[in-house]
């Protein structure tokens, strides 16, 4: 049994990411496939379900609706509402409120989080007139509740525009408002024509005409996603219109865009309750997108699949099953705990590499384009090198590394995607992937290497100190592992650095400008520099090189998220202030840790019986 | 003695006492930055031999640190005295000769660019062709003389000089240039019947205008903008002051040794061989948004002395180098859609990031993977 059992582990895992590969097809409204739709959103493609999962995110840092009586809408389904049925969503506990200021403000009870748009809406001109005020004051003079106030009033702007992005949010029957539109637009325009040319005119199409291009002219200008593709096949392929602009632009000489009145065609199922016209509508909008627009109609496909499917959630999982499995490998020694570990960290590292590339080739972009695409990769790295590492000493040590810094990547990047779009478009100068896959890649690789000794090192300190695991062979195999991975991280974070400024004197024509992201980068070169010349000349021994280690997290951990947090006022998003707090602390956990690595040997738990230090190891190399 | 004195800058021990004071300085010049602007931190923090704390209300400047000449001298030393003296050309040592030596070419080219590195900028609009760039942050004193029309002379003086000298001849016209007040940083105001002052000069726009000092700005987004009050002085006699000012964009023109002369303060120029024209710019944006896209520019270089006529395009990641200088597509002008800004820079040593980066990653991926391959072996035998 023991020895099967981790390769059964792994299998029942393996069964359980594959089974949700291929979800259960969907009964009723096949809202699932209506997700899959493709729009033009912050200058790329992108499916209806990631408007929706970002959209909600903004709103309530969810990616899902909760409903009070426990069953839950996905995004997709609460986008739908939001569409077509404005009232009914109107009335959906959604947006996040919980600032005790902001709620005694809106006159809200401080019992609940979630609050309606009909809930908020006595309070909207309060609001209003309350962000007003604090847009004209300086961003990093701001307080927490100020900006939770402002972030409201994104949040209710940004609800506003997705009731009005199919049609006006008050309409009841779109299709047939469309048919009538249609039916008088000769009658109006020629109405419309003769007034401004001052001759008699048909007053009632006029008036008509003038009231639907209003209710039209409102889509026009709310409409948050852009749904309508190119009229004609040799426009720019990024041409996209909003359904107002469409109907109003296009439509009053050309007649009705088709994929208005395809979405208005399931508009009028989803109000009456008729899956089976929803679902008819859905399939011709799709069959006409297939013959006019296949690529895109994929890629948003491709991307609402990879959404749903959470890879990188599913690593976590796998992460902190194999981080308890082999932690407790060391208090019993056994191995077949360990090798569980083992293998469901390869099999976490296959899912983690499926998520990277697979969000390379959606977004045709090198691994690492922005903070988020940071964190998955950095994590990447770590659980490579921890395989290696396991492989080599078969010790639980690179295992439990590798869980470890698999998992907190991906909380981090988890809470990185709370700030929107992860996929966004790069700005001119980032917009190359030669460098973004040089400087970057390595660069970031650095960051990995430069974590993964510091780890080790606490490891070492941790185990040493308040356990007694911390055998002598151990301890040599610890102090073996990070001096080998600081020569990698030197490696790494060298030649990014000089590419970096490489790739500034390629377009800003300076190599070197002690900009906070270059010497952020520059530190990590530096420190790990210092710690190999200060074990070379036998500056340090086993503890200092340990010690020395660890304020790499800390240099590391400034330039990865330090630097950015500096420019505050130039660019401040919500979670910076919230991950300064986190910042803080971690570089706190790593002072005191220093500290306890610190004692005296004779006082670490490990070293009680024998007070001498393991003996140290020939140091590899020597200048 | 000698022996200790190399030992003491051949040492490991000096590397990193250097590397850990780097690690400070970076780490305290990079947060300085935010309040101190990043060109003020980074002359008192990177180019400074000392870095000094003054105690408020002491008239000291205790030094507390080395900056970053220093601690960059002292490596380049130490690396340098290492390499010298332990120099051996062999098989195990050739990776760390040759990171060691990379980076040595590495610091060095760094101080000769902060040294000889020249920046300035090109501003054209659709059109126009210029065969000069402008410093950013300096000015000159342009003294015209405009008798001839196009074939205009002109003599630059450059703001050091305004600032130290109380009369510059001027050879070619001549007459001699009284600097009576030169203001580093100022603002100008027009005097009148509510807005009272006193007039900056008896000639001239200064007639009606005040000058008024400021401190100087180090913020990276606000540039000293100098003044000055000067008085041509010929044998003919005194022809009254007048007021030169980065403010004010048009030459003033006045009679001096029988020519017509002007006087315009304006950015330093910076003049080349060769002419550039802006054929096209083009600034995207990505469709519904904001982001940038790409900015390019398409520019035509006239050289005549070459018979050189040809179209580039300058975009971004894509420089234009020509004549020892580099051009950048650096910014736009957001009011006019038809203006190019192209950043110039002339810079002797910019190849040596490119050599150092290739010898130090080959000699830490020589040096490395032969530890690795050692280490693999011995785990397979063991």
């Amino acid at each position: 049994m023991k020895k099967w059992f981790p390769w059964i582990l792994t299998g029942l895992c393996a069964a359980w990411i594959l089974a949700s590969l291929f979800p259960a097809s969907e009964k009723g409204f096949k809202t699932r496939e209506f997700g899959k739709l493709p729009v033009l959103l912050n200058g790329r493609v992108q499916p209806m379900d990631s408007v929706a999962r970002n959209a909600l995110l903004e709103i309530r840092n969810k990616q899902s609706v909760t409903l009070e009586n426990g069953q839950s809408l996905t995004a997709t389904e609460w986008l739908l509402e939001v569409f077509y049925n404005a009232p009914a969503a109107d009335a959906r506990k959604v947006f996040r409120v919980d600032h005790p200021e902001l709620l005694s403000l809106l006159k809200l009870p401080e019992t609940e989080k979630h609050f309606s748009y009909n809930q908020l809406q006595p309070s909207l001109d309060e609001i209003d007139r309350q962000s007003e005020r604090i847009n004209a004051k300086e961003a990093p003079l701001r307080t927490t509740f100020e900006k939770q106030t402002l972030k409201l009033e994104q949040s209710l702007q940004l609800y506003r525009r997705l009731k009005n992005s199919l049609q006006p949010e008050n309409t009841t029957d779109f299709a047939s408002e469309l048919k009538d539109f249609e039916k008088m637009l000769p009658e109006g325009v020629m109405a419309i024509h003769n007034q401004q040319a001052g001759k008699p005119y048909d007053k009632e199409a006029f008036n008509e005409l003038a009231g639907m291009i209003n209710r039209f002219d409102l889509v026009m200008r709310m409409a948050y996603p852009l749904t309508v593709p190119p009229a004609s096949a040799d426009a720019p392929r990024d041409s996209w219109m909003n359904a107002g602009a469409a109907l109003l632009e296009y439509g009053k000489t050309n007649g009705i865009p088709e994929p208005v009145r395809f979405y208005a065609a399931m508009s009028q199922a989803w109000r009456q309750g008729k899956p089976d016209g929803f679902n008819q509508g859905l399939e011709d909008y799709q069959k006409w997108l297939g013959q006019r627009y296949a690529p895109e109609l994929t890629k948003a496909a491709r991307e609402a699949g990879f959404s749903q499917f959470q890879p990188f959630y599913k690593t976590m999982v796998l992460y902190i099953l194999a981080f308890i499995l082999a932690c407790v490998s060391w208090f019993n020694l056994s191995d077949w705990l360990r090798r569980s570990a083992q293998y469901l960290i390869v099999l976490a590292f296959g899912l983690h590499t499926f998520g990277l590339v697979f969000r390379m080739i959606l977004e045709g972009r090198p691994p690492v384009t922005n903070l988020y695409s940071s964190a998955i990769f950095i994590g990447w790295a770590a659980v490579l090198l921890g395989i290696f590492l396991e492989r080599t000493y078969r010790d639980g040590i690179g295992s439990v590394t590798a869980a470890t810094l698999g998992f907190t990547t991906q909380i981090i990047a988890h809470n990185l995607a709370l700030g929107g779009d992860t996929m966004e478009m790069l700005r001119a100068v980032l917009d190359t992937n030669f460098w973004l896959a040089t400087h970057v890649v390595t660069v970031t690789l650095g960051y990995a290497a430069t974590f993964v000794a510091g780890f080790l090192a606490l490891i070492y300190v941790l185990r040493g100190v308040f356990t007694r695991t911390l055998s002598e062979k151990t301890a040599v195999a610890l102090e073996r592992m990070v001096y080998g991975v600081v020569c990698f991280a030197l490696l790494f974070s060298f030649i990014g650095t000089v590419l970096g400024g490489i790739w500034a004197d390629q377009s800003w024509g300076r190599f070197w400008g002690w900009d906070p992201k270059e010497n952020g980068a520059l530190i990590i070169v530096i420190w790990n520099a210092a710690i190999l010349h200060a074990r070379w000349g036998k500056l340090v021994e086993a503890r200092g090189l340990m010690n020395m280690a660890i304020i790499g997290n800390i240099v590391t951990s400034f330039s990865w998220f330090g630097v950015n947090m500096l420019g505050i006022g130039l660019h401040t998003y919500g979670f910076m202030d919230e991950a300064f707090k986190w910042l803080l602390i971690f570089i706190g956990s790593q002072v005191l840790i220093i500290v306890v690595g610190l004692l005296p040997l004779n006082k670490w738990a490990s070293f009680k019986q024998t007070p001498k230090r393991p003996k140290l190891p020939q140091p590899a190399g020597g200048r | 003695m000698p022996d200790r004195i190399l030992s003491f800058f051949c040492s490991l021990r000096l590397t990193v006492a250097c590397l850990v004071a780097a690690l400070i300085l970076v780490f305290v010049g990079t947060i300085a930055q935010v309040h101190e602007g990043l060109y003020a931190a980074q002359s008192r923090y990177f180019r400074s031999m000392l870095i000094y704390w003054s105690p408020a209300g002491f008239p000291l400047k205790i030094p507390v640190f080395p900056g970053g000449y220093l601690v960059g001298g002292l490596l380049l030393i130490n690396l340098t005295a290492s390499y010298v003296r332990r120099f051996s050309f062999n098989r195990d040592t050739i990776g760390l000769q040759m990171t060691h030596g990379g980076i040595v070419l590495l610091l060095a080219g760094q101080f000769a660019t902060d040294w000889l590195q020249v920046e300035s900028h090109m501003r054209l609009s659709e059109g126009e062709a210029k065969n000069y760039s402008e410093d950013s942050r300096r000015y000159e004193l342009a003294v015209i003389d405009a008798t001839q029309g196009e074939s205009a002379k002109v003599v630059a003086i450059p703001e050091r000089l305004l600032a130290s000298q109380k009369e510059i001849q001027i050879p070619s016209i001549p007459f001699t240039l009284k600097i009576n007040h030169y203001w580093h940083n100022s603002r100008l105001s027009q005097i009148e019947t509510n807005t009272p002052g006193a007039p900056a000069s008896s000639q001239g726009f200064g007639q009606s205008i005040a000058v008024r000092e400021m401190p100087a700005t180090v913020k990276m987004d606000e540039r000293n903008l100098p003044s000055v009050l000067v008085e041509p002085v010929s044998a003919q006699g005194n022809r009254g002051t007048w007021l030169a000012s980065s403010m004010l964009q048009d030459p003033q023109t006045f009679q001096v040794g029988g020519k017509t002369c002007q006087l315009v303060m304006r950015p330093a120029r910076y003049y080349k061989p060769f002419f550039i024209e802006l054929k096209k710019f083009s600034h995207d944006k990505y469709k519904g948004t904001d982001i940038p896209k790409n900015f390019s520019s398409r520019v035509r270089l006239l050289n005549s002395a070459s018979g050189e006529d040809r179209e580039v395009l300058i975009y971004m990641n894509n420089p234009l180098r020509y004549g020892g200088e580099t051009f950048y597509q650096s910014g736009y002008d957001e009011n006019n859609p038809k203006v190019t800004i192209l950043q110039v820079v002339r810079n002797p040593s910019w190849l040596t990031p490119y050599i150092s980066c290739a010898l130090v990653s080959v000699g830490l991926l020589i040096q490395f993977m032969s530890h690795l391959m050692g280490f693999i072996k011995e785990r397979k035998s063991a």
